[in-house]
Parts: structure tokens; C-alpha cells; sequence
């Protein structure tokens, strides 16, 4: 088992650090809401959208959303002639916007 | 009575959550890290950042372009059959017998052509309309109509569409037929005593019990729709020139024929995202309806 462990080869998936901070921050969230849904059970809210959601649900939104905000931060960059566009401005607002998709969804 | 659940059930979706991350998740890594590198081959990779997420979302650039317009094709396609499969589903579905052996007879016959394989439909429709030896092609000819889907952007076109219909209009029909079938026979009764038209029955009985069957199968074909790949790609190959080339068939290209693994994989991200948008829509509306009397379900 050890050594079957030890030969894995994860070549192939051409592995950057950068990507595996972003995963590993995922698998976080995820771990530390099945720790919180065991010691601080919820019930399901209804927000400004009126459907009922959980905290994965919330969390599901925001990363949905946030991937939507860098897309749009690229393209509108793009469209208004920055060349030289980084990602730190979306980040930020997707940070507000999970914050807000947290409190009022 | 609400009943407490034990959460440890949960560990009986180990097994599938084992296969479906060898089957998904760990590709879907090694997409997102092929999304962000560069590779001439040989398991090479060079850091590029967003590079091509930039490429991409610049609609001046090559792949912008082609991104952009492969996406309109798949919006236009799924507003055109969904534009028909609906209405002419609803249409079928009212007129299909109630009772006695005709319901078995067509339930069985509109149940064909969702059971033949994507593939064997495109065949079949690639066959169909040749000009040398397909019916249609061949008939549509000799009336003297300019028809040929190698060559004509129109024809291709509804060629394709006219498939999809023929392949998929039966999903709509089961799916309203179920929902006409669940209306208790009073309200008829009720219609008929009011002297109520023909039309009034429609809007004011069968299509607000119909509602929640025709959004699962909006909602259904345009996932499908969206996702189309087999069917296009054996009868026109993604032509005449780009006419037909969906995003998915230019994935394939990009990704297969010119093995540019960055450009394929930042333009698979974006095409995921926007998938996994509609289809969440789609869980949500569905199980939104379920629990109508407004509780929130657990």
C-alpha cells in the first residue's frame, strides 16, 4: 500500500502551486463546513432570493459568482485597451460580493 | 413531523464519490492547470498565467473570435428548438388519445427516436440528406429546391435543427402528456358546465398544470441542447466553412487537431462555468417547485 502510495505519479496533471493553493482552498472551505454542520447544525434560510439556502449552497454561489467576476474584470480590461491586466482587483470584489452572498442570500 | 437524520448515511456516497473523482474531479485539476501553462508536447508546461483567458475574452484576437461566435451558434440553436420542440410538444401531447390501446401504441412510437444513440441519429439524418442517394435530399432536389447541407449554410442549418426536433420533440410530448394526465376530471367537467371554449380550457386548466413539467423540459433541452456535439459533427462535420461548428465541436479542434492544450482548456473553464450556472437554475427551480407550500426543504 506504502509503496503503491509511494509510485503514484501525478505528472500528468501538470501541477502548479498556484492551482493547488486554489484547490486547496476549496477542500478547506469544504472540510471546515462539514466540520461547522456537525458541531453548529443550521436549518436552510430564504435570502434576497428568495430560495432556500444552506452554507454550501452560499459557498457555491460565491465561488459560481467570483468566477464570473474575473471573467468579466479580463474581458472589460480587455475591451478598454489594459494591457498589462492582474487579477488582484477582481479578487477583491469577489471577496465583497461572497461576503454579501453570505449575509443576505 | 419533521424526523432527525443521521448524517452518516453520507458514507454510503463514498464509493461513487471514489469513481466520480478518478472519472471527474481529477481531470477537471489537470484542466484547470493545463488552463494556466503552456505545452509543446512530451508532458511540458510553461507558466502563462491568464494568458489565455485573455486571448479568449478578447473578441479581437483569433480564439475570441471564434469563442464568441461558436457561443451565439449554441444560444441560436437552443432558442430555435426550444422555439419549436415546445409548442409542437404541447401540441402533440393534446392530441394524443386518452384511453384504449392507441395510448400504448404511441407512447411506444414517441418513445423511438429518444432511444437510438446520438450518433446513429446523425447517421441516419447524414444518410437522409444526401442529394445522390438520401430521400429527403434526393427528393427535395429533383422538386427542383436547391438543397444541399455540404455547401448551403441554410440547409445545414435546418438540417440540424429539423433533427434535433425529430430526435428530441418526443421527450417534450411524454413529458406534458404526464402532466395533461394528472388533471382530475372534474375540472373538465367543471369547464364544460361553465361553456368554457376550447382555448379558455387550455389556458386557464392544462397549461398552468402543465407548467411544472414544461420548465423541467425547457430547462432539459437546453441543457442538451447546449451540450450538442455527436449529431452536427457526423452530419456537417461543424460546416459549410464554421456555419455549424458549436463550441463544443470547436473544443475538440482546438483541443485534438491543433493540441492547443491552454486555449482548450481556458475555453472548456468558460464553457463549464456557464453549464454548471444553467444547471444549478435548474436544480434550484426544480426543487423550488417541489416545496411550493413555501417550508424550506432540508
Amino acid at each position: 500500500m506504502i509503496e503503491w502510495l509511494q509510485n503514484l505519479d501525478f505528472a500528468w496533471m501538470a501541477w502548479t502551486w498556484q492551482i493547488a493553493l486554489f484547490f486547496g482552498f476549496i477542500a478547506l472551505a469544504l472540510v471546515t463546513l462539514t466540520v461547522l454542520a456537525v458541531i453548529r447544525p443550521e436549518t436552510p434560510r430564504r435570502g434576497i432570493l428568495r430560495i432556500a439556502t444552506t452554507r454550501g449552497d452560499r459557498l457555491f454561489i460565491s465561488l459560481v459568482g467570483s468566477a464570473f467576476i474575473a471573467i468579466f474584470w479580463i474581458a472589460f480590461s480587455t475591451a478598454l485597451g489594459v494591457t498589462e491586466i492582474d487579477l488582484w482587483g477582481a479578487l477583491g470584489l469577489s471577496l465583497l460580493y461572497g461576503i454579501g452572498v453570505f449575509r443576505y442570500v | 413531523m419533521e424526523k432527525p437524520f443521521n448524517n452518516r448515511a453520507w458514507f454510503m456516497v463514498l464509493p461513487v464519490f471514489i469513481i466520480v473523482a478518478f472519472s471527474a474531479i481529477l481531470p477537471l485539476m489537470t484542466v484547470v492547470n493545463y488552463s494556466v501553462q503552456d505545452t509543446f508536447g512530451n508532458n511540458q508546461f510553461f507558466w502563462n498565467g491568464i494568458g489565455w483567458f485573455k486571448e479568449l475574452l478578447d473578441l479581437s484576437s483569433e480564439l475570441g473570435g471564434r469563442f464568441i461566435d461558436a457561443m451565439f451558434r449554441n444560444f441560436l440553436f437552443s432558442f430555435l428548438i426550444l422555439l419549436i420542440e415546445i409548442p409542437l410538444g404541447i401540441a402533440v401531447a393534446l392530441a394524443m388519445p386518452r384511453q384504449g390501446w392507441a395510448v400504448s401504441v404511441s407512447l411506444v412510437l414517441l418513445a423511438l427516436p429518444l432511444l437510438i444513440p446520438w450518433n446513429v441519429v446523425g447517421t441516419i439524418w447524414q444518410v437522409f440528406g444526401r442529394t445522390d442517394i438520401g430521400l429527403l435530399g434526393w427528393g427535395l432536389t429533383s422538386l427542383g429546391i436547391d438543397y444541399n447541407y455540404v455547401s448551403g449554410v441554410l440547409a445545414a442549418w435546418i438540417t440540424i435543427i429539423i433533427m434535433d426536433v425529430w430526435h428530441w420533440t418526443s421527450l417534450v410530448v411524454l413529458l406534458c402528456y404526464a402532466g395533461l394526465r394528472s388533471i382530475p376530471d372534474a375540472f373538465y367537467q367543471a369547464a364544460r358546465i361553465d361553456g368554457a371554449s376550447r382555448w379558455a380550457i387550455f389556458c386557464a386548466i392544462q397549461l398552468p398544470k402543465m407548467s411544472r413539467v414544461l420548465v423541467i423540459a425547457v430547462l432539459l433541452r437546453f441543457m442538451d441542447s447546449f451540450m450538442i456535439y455527436t449529431e452536427p459533427f457526423v452530419v456537417t462535420g461543424g460546416g459549410p466553412g464554421n456555419a455549424t461548428t458549436f463550441i463544443s465541436i470547436d473544443l475538440v479542434k482546438i483541443a485534438l487537431g491543433q493540441f492547443d492544450l491552454g486555449k482548450a482548456a481556458a475555453l472548456s473553464l468558460v464553457y463549464n462555468l456557464i453549464i454548471l450556472t444553467v444547471c444549478w437554475v435548474f436544480y434550484t427551480v426544480m426543487t423550488h417547485y417541489e416545496s411550493k407550500d413555501g417550508r424550506a426543504r432540508p
